[in-house]
């Protein structure tokens, strides 16, 4: 599904990313670890095209096409969900408004027909249902005034909505407490399926707690120094991410 | 928001003269450029308009070239172009025919697909890309659907000529009374030479049950336009009056010098809603309707409320600023405005609103998007007199900035003349920002799509006074009127 190869990348001319190369396969769930300052939001948001990351060498190939040169709008319609770590508020823009144009953009794209309002309303509440959020929140204004845990469920509802390929989590449990990480964890469990695939972005081990990942990648300096199975994450836990930058050092 | 049927009739300011009964002669419809007290007594014959009108435009006119001689046009405003020759326009004129595009196939496509965009059907299309063609418009078999109804309840609705001959009364009693035709430079010159416009009266406690709305069109090229609006609504009425205004496209400008009064008596309610989008000129700001509006509102009684929604997509110019007398005690006026700005387009627009009676209240929401090279102007003043024991006004003013070559400027006048007044004022400027263009887009919406909803967001505290079907073409006027200024 997704092949990334020798893939440098850097943001206002300093080089964040120095040769990642990852392959993730339809259902897989990937995590990638690190610590801050080693490119794993970078790589999230390179994966999603964010204009201020650029891509300086290497390949990237999604569906067995250069994913590089295609726009941000584009990659999402065409599967790519990336939950952001910091939601950011549209003030005034109502949530369905915003989702009947994400949902309908993505429908168009693939040559279907908009959704029909009362279709859309049907659509929303059973997903709504799925991720354990108010139904109430479609006509909030998107993320303004939500708290902490829902603007993360928020992104959660919107990923169970677009139904994507591939869904990157960007340090999704960041500014959670217990509880709400158990939340947002027990909906990505919901939303896995045998092709979606899944690359979780985080700096600390508790989400995988609720969340068995497939593969484990620790990303040091912008490069992926260990690759391993769900029990990487507890040697991290346990020791930290000393013993990997010192390995990156000598 | 206010939904449910509108009734509506058609202004067609220059050809206007064409229904009045001047088709028979052609020679005598066209009356020379320039401005003078026989063009004056011209309009004021051919409307066969009673001596008293006569006079006060006659009045009107004198005082127009006392100001003209003594000052000119008015300088104030933050905006720029070059000086307006009054003796090299028509006042009173008939469209040149020959000039006027054969068929939309003569038509720039350009236009063509604008008015595809607003949805607009292919007979009006016809008509604004200025066609010379017999239409029937829809709106006038809505408009004698409804007449019955209103008719019944005694509410009047035609245009203000006819107004002059059918209800003298209550035109002679009003016309003037919150505008008078000294106010400024551009009222006078409208009371002296204004052509026709929409009147309606409200009778006491009769909530009219149906929305009013005027269409408004310039059409002739080289014309000034000069309507005159006058609604009243009496002792515990209530009337919501839509106005829409396009114009073709023209080379050059033109001047557009309209006045609007109302007049709220006791418990009444007036909301006036405008989407204005004359031509605003081209990309290089060639041509364009300069928008010199004088519009105010008397909340004479106790308990009256005015409230004025505006969005103001056109123009190459406007300089308007929809005013509440607060008179009445209670009474209570409001303003709420989106002000669009983008190419080479000038907006200095805003409110007054003049506390005289005892705790009235007044709201002002306002908010300017500039684009391209627009350059936007927020202008209010909130005057609390100190005969208004008890007023209060909350004043909101955003800006929205689109790229790195336009402007926004607020500028604010506040007078307290009495210590119980209580004051709000908030003002932000703001940017579309990266963070929410991408979020958008990763949600799969175009870099167009993305800006429109977020600048209709944005614009949504004043979208939601507007009536439904208003509010939808506001927001579509909005996504033309930016074309070009991002993606």
């Amino acid at each position: 599904m997704l092949e990334v190869s020798n893939l440098h990348a850097s943001v206002s001319d300093t080089e964040i990313l120095k040769g990642l190369s990852v392959t993730v396969n339809p259902g897989e769930v990937h995590a990638v670890m690190g610590p801050n300052g080693g490119g794993k939001s970078t790589f999230a948001n390179i994966l999603a095209g964010r204009p201020e990351y650029t891509v300086d060498s290497g390949t990237v190939s999604y569906l067995g096409e250069d994913l590089i040169v295609k726009t941000p709008d584009v990659r999402a319609k065409e599967g790519i969900f990336l939950a952001f770590q910091y939601p950011v508020e549209l003030p005034g823009v109502r949530f369905w408004q915003f989702m009947k144009a994400a949902v309908d953009a993505k429908r168009k794209h693939a040559g279907e027909k908009e959704l029909a309002v009362r279709e859309f309303d049907d659509l929303w509440k059973e997903k709504a249902e799925q991720v354990k959020i108010a139904p109430e929140l479609i006509s909030r204004s998107v993320n303004e005034g939500f708290s902490g845990g829902e603007k993360k469920r928020a992104e959660m509802l919107q990923l169970a909505m677009l139904e994507p390929k591939l869904a990157i989590l960007d340090e999704t449990d960041s500014g959670l407490d217990v509880d709400a990480l158990r939340t947002v964890a027990i909906s990505v469990n919901e939303l896995r399926t045998p092709e979606r695939s899944f690359i979780v972005v985080t700096h600390y081990q508790r989400l995988l707690n609720y969340l068995t990942p497939d593969f484990v990648h620790i990303l040091v300096d912008g490069q992926i120094v260990e690759s391993g199975g769900a029990d990487l994450a507890l040697t991290v836990e346990e020791s930290g991410y000393d013993r990997f930058i010192k390995a990156t050092a000598s | 928001m206010t939904s449910g049927p509108t009734i509506s009739r058609k202004t067609e300011l220059s050809d206007s003269t064409y229904k009045w009964g001047f088709t028979t002669d052609v020679e005598t419809d066209i009356a020379p450029k320039g401005i003078s007290e026989d063009i004056v007594r011209l309009i004021s014959a051919k409307k066969n308009e009673p001596e008293w009108l006569l006079e006060w435009r006659l009045k009107s006119l004198a005082h127009w070239f006392k100001m003209a001689e003594a000052e000119g046009e008015p300088e104030w405003a933050n905006i720029k172009y070059p000086q307006i020759d009054f003796q090299d326009m028509y006042y009173y004129a008939a469209p040149v025919q020959a000039e006027a595009p054969k068929s939309l196939d003569d038509v720039d496509p350009e236009m063509l697909e604008a008015f595809e965009k607003l949805g607009i059907p292919l007979h009006e299309r016809e008509k604004l890309a200025g066609v010379a063609v017999d239409a029937v418009f829809d709106s006038v078999s809505v408009a004698t659907t409804f007449q019955d109804k209103l008719e019944e309840l005694g509410v009047i609705f035609c245009s203000f000529t006819d107004a002059v001959q059918k209800h003298p009364d209550l035109v002679k009693k009003y016309l003037g009374s919150v505008v008078p035709y000294s106010d400024n430079f551009y009222a006078a010159l409208n009371s002296a030479v204004f052509s026709d416009g929409s009147f309606a009266y409200i009778p006491p406690g009769v909530h009219c049950p149906i929305e009013l709305m005027t269409y408004f069109r310039i059409n002739t090229e080289g014309t000034g336009q000069f309507e005159r609006t006058l609604i009243i609504a009496d002792k515990g009425a209530y009337v919501s009056y839509l106005e829409g205004c396009t114009a073709p496209i023209r080379k050059t400008s033109q001047l557009h010098a309209a006045v609007v009064e109302l007049v709220c008596l006791d418990d009444a309610e007036i909301k006036y809603s405008t989407l204005q989008n004359w031509y605003p000129g081209d990309k290089n700001g060639v041509g364009g309707v300069y928008n010199f509006v004088t519009k105010r509102a008397a909340a004479r009684g106790v308990n009256s409320k005015i409230s004025w929604t505006q969005v103001e997509t056109g123009s190459a110019i406007t300089w308007k600023y929809p005013s509440v007398l607060l008179q009445g005690d209670n009474s209570v006026g409001e303003f709420y405005s989106v002000a669009l700005t983008n190419n080479y387009q000038q907006a200095d627009t805003g409110t007054k609103m003049t506390h005289i009676g005892k705790n009235t209240k007044s709201t002002i929401v306002a908010k300017g998007i500039s684009a391209g090279h627009g350059q936007n102007t927020y202008r209010g003043q909130v005057k609390i007199m100190p005969s208004a024991e008890g007023a209060s006004n909350y004043t909101q003013c955003d800006s929205l900035l689109i790229g790195d070559q336009c402007g926004a400027h607020t500028i604010p006048y506040i007078e307290v003349g009495n210590p119980t007044a209580h004051m709000e004022h908030e003002a932000s400027t703001s940017k579309v920002s990266d963070d929410q263009l991408f979020y958008c887009l990763q949600r799969g919406m175009s870099e167009e799509d993305a800006h429109h909803m977020i600048i209709t967001g944005w614009s949504r505290e004043v979208f939601k006074e507007l009536p439904f079907e208003f509010a939808m073409e506001a927001g579509q006027l909005l996504k033309v009127s930016l074309e070009g200024a991002v993606g």
